[in-house]
């Protein structure tokens, strides 16, 4: 399974957490397209704690994060 | 010629009671640019530097930026400068709401506060009058109570106050204004204790600067504003969720400190994020005079509004104590505005002060019914209060903050911090880029001084690789120029998620006459960062204090996504020296007389 961990507006009308097939998705960015959210809305994309790009492969057991725009200090 | 400098410092002395207005040479005002460079300036030049910062020789000096009060987007920030008591070295707090607005619109672009009253007392200036006059009822008031106080007798001036804490010697203690915004670091409110000096008051009735060039200053304001309305920081995720939205970043990239940092990932950190504060707890936002951002928070406490705590804050009190209550973490800050503490060291003194009674270092009895217990609600708000009031014998050491606790027991180690000013809440060893400004930021432990988690965490303005320490000290000394420009403006950080040295260089030409470019602009900010430094040599810093906490460097962190990594700052340190022009943590000569600061 793939975690995906939802933040900030992605929440919206949206879980916080959902749990996917691995076999289902070859990278980050068919994930965040079968959530119907809009690719350049993701600001932060974190595999693992690591930032990634759309087009980078997902495999079984990873965490994916995604976030919106958002900062702070 | 018009222009937003006010050219006017007024020199208070608390003793003799006199009352002194100097003209600023429009010159010092442009080379320095204003707040935290003519401000560290003039302290500098007047012994600062080798004044004992817990007496009453060390000055305080409340300074406006070049545009403050101006029509500027972020106009109201102010800093307050001295020696700091907590770490020995330049102390330049920097805190926004109203109250700078009106002290530039009152004729002023800084106040110097010397020696000390023999009783407490007040300050209030309305335009060029000011008085001093007796505070004694006021003395022991929260910051809520002295506002109301003081705001019934004043209706349309801002209050600037110190509480308990700096009136009990807490070397922690803040400056507040309006109640809820803090110049909070280093014991700048110690030094305002110290004087017997509890509020100033500022009423003005002017309504409006006049810059420079009317008609240029809107254009580039309006620019600025555009690119702040495009960016999804200033626009979206900061009016939505504050600073408390950075929670679930930083831990998701497992560089959220646990206990002490003795772990660095919290999985019960969404409990006190940010999307937790606006679902279930946020009543409204709010903003600093002019700010089209509104990060700040606006909670309810019995039946009243309260400012809501910022990221550092929630991680602090948070994560590094254990606590998952954010109620609680509420409670904690409300406190920390109230007593006048800074709302970062001291809940990362409570947590060092956990990790020594875990280790059996301090004992149930010093705790007097509230034993330091990871993750105990009760701990962090009444440690909080008992740092604030100066109660109990362990509550008074742990207002010394930790550097101080820790060495007490024998252990400074376990004090998580930086020239003796506690870290901020992003781990070093999971984000390289932050660990170089941790360890040479002048001030000591802090973030804000260069912000590497716009680029390292944010990508802002690119995405960098935070586990590299590729060109990452190139990128450390331009974040704290640029920094430092933007501190001496009077304009908020938050603007630089969307502007660029350009944009700044337009707002300040506009309003003061000046011709920078961008480069001439980070020129001065350069030329800042360097100023600080030297105050700190002739404070006595030697080179060996730009390390971080042996856990640092020596701990992996234990768990999480950034398990196994340790901060590269043996590498990166020498490096920094070298972008710098520095030799051995000082300026060679050479760079000091290419920024005209060799005499």
């Amino acid at each position: 399974m793939i975690e995906v961990r939802l933040f900030a507006t992605f929440r919206i009308r949206r879980e916080k957490i959902l749990f996917l097939e691995a076999e289902k998705y070859a990278t980050a960015g068919e994930i965040i397209d079968v959530l119907e959210i809009p690719r350049e809305e993701v600001a932060i994309l974190l595999i693992n704690g690591r930032h990634s790009k759309a087009d980078t492969a997902v495999h079984d057991g990873d965490v994916l994060a995604l976030f919106p725009p958002v900062g702070g200090g | 010629m018009a222009t937003t400098y006010q050219n006017k410092i007024v020199r208070i002395n608390l003793k003799d009671r006199s009352i002194t207005v100097e003209e600023i040479p429009v010159e010092k005002s442009i080379k320095y640019l204003g707040g935290r460079g003519l401000g560290t300036k003039i302290l500098y030049d007047e012994g600062g530097a080798v004044a004992d910062p817990m007496s009453t020789d060390n000055k305080l000096i409340l300074m406006a930026g070049a545009l403050t009060g101006a029509q500027v987007p972020t106009n109201g920030r102010y800093m307050a400068i001295t020696r700091s008591p907590l770490t020995g070295m330049i102390a330049c707090s920097n805190s926004g709401g109203v109250w700078g607005v009106k002290l530039r619109l009152a004729g002023w672009d800084g106040i110097i506060l010397e020696d000390a009253a023999d009783s407490p007392v007040r300050i209030h200036i309305e335009d060029h009058k000011i008085e001093i006059l007796p505070a004694d009822d006021l003395w022991g008031k929260t910051s809520t109570e002295t506002e109301e106080t003081l705001k019934a007798l004043y209706p349309a001036a801002s209050v600037l106050n110190i509480a308990p804490a700096a009136e009990t010697g807490s070397l922690m203690a803040a400056i507040i204004n309006e109640a809820d915004r803090a110049a909070g670091r280093s014991g700048v409110g110690y030094v305002m204790g110290k004087k017997k000096l509890k509020a100033i008051t500022v009423a003005a009735s002017r309504k409006k600067l006049e810059p420079f060039d009317e008609a240029a200053l809107k254009e580039a304001v309006n620019a600025s504003m555009q690119l702040i309305k495009e960016n999804g920081v200033t626009s979206g995720g900061l009016p939505t969720y504050g600073t408390a939205v950075l929670v679930n970043i930083i831990n998701n990239v497992g560089s959220l400190p646990t206990k002490n940092w003795q772990g660095s990932y919290d999985e019960r950190a969404d409990m006190i994020s940010g999307e937790t504060m606006t679902d279930q707890h946020l009543v409204r936002k709010s903003a600093c005079s002019r700010c089209p951002i509104a990060c700040g928070r606006v909670l309810k406490r019995q039946d009243k509004e309260i400012g809501g705590p910022e990221y550092e804050v929630l991680w602090a009190y948070g994560s590094n104590c254990g606590v998952d209550d954010i109620e609680a973490i509420f409670e904690a800050n409300y406190w920390c505005n109230e007593l006048g503490l800074d709302a970062i060291s001291t809940p990362c003194t409570i947590a060092s002060a956990m990790e020594l009674y875990q280790r059996g270092y301090i004992t149930e009895a010093e705790c007097e019914g509230i034993p330091l217990t990871w993750g105990s609600t009760e701990a962090i708000i009444e440690w909080t209060k008992r740092m604030g009031y100066g109660q109990t014998k362990l509550g008074q050491r742990m207002a010394q903050g930790s550097y101080r606790l820790c060495e007490h027991y024998g252990h400074p180690e376990y004090s998580m911090s930086v020239k003796k000013q506690e870290m901020p809440a992003y781990d070093a060893r999971g984000i390289q880029g932050i660990g170089i400004n941790y360890a040479t930021s002048n001030r000591g432990g802090c973030h804000v001084r260069g912000y590497m988690i716009s680029p390292e965490i944010l990508g802002l303005p690119e995405q960098l690789d935070r586990e590299s320490i590729e060109g990452k000290a190139t990128w450390v000394k331009i974040f704290q120029d640029l920094t430092a420009v933007i501190d001496a403006a009077g304009m908020c950080l938050f603007t630089s998620f969307a502007m660029g040295a350009l944009q700044y260089a337009d707002i300040i030409n506009a309003a003061t006459g000046t011709n920078y470019d961008a480069a001439g602009l980070l020129e001065v900010g350069e030329r800042i960062y360097n100023l600080e430094r030297m105050f700190n040599k002739a404070a006595g810093m030697k080179p060996e204090d730009d390390k971080l906490p042996r856990r640092l460097t020596d701990e992996p962190i234990s768990d999480g996504p950034s398990k196994g990594s340790i901060s590269q700052i043996k590498v990166t340190l020498p490096q920094y020296y070298e972008v710098r022009g520095w030799d051995h943590a000082f300026p060679k000569q050479e760079t000091l007389e290419r920024l005209g600061l060799a005499d």
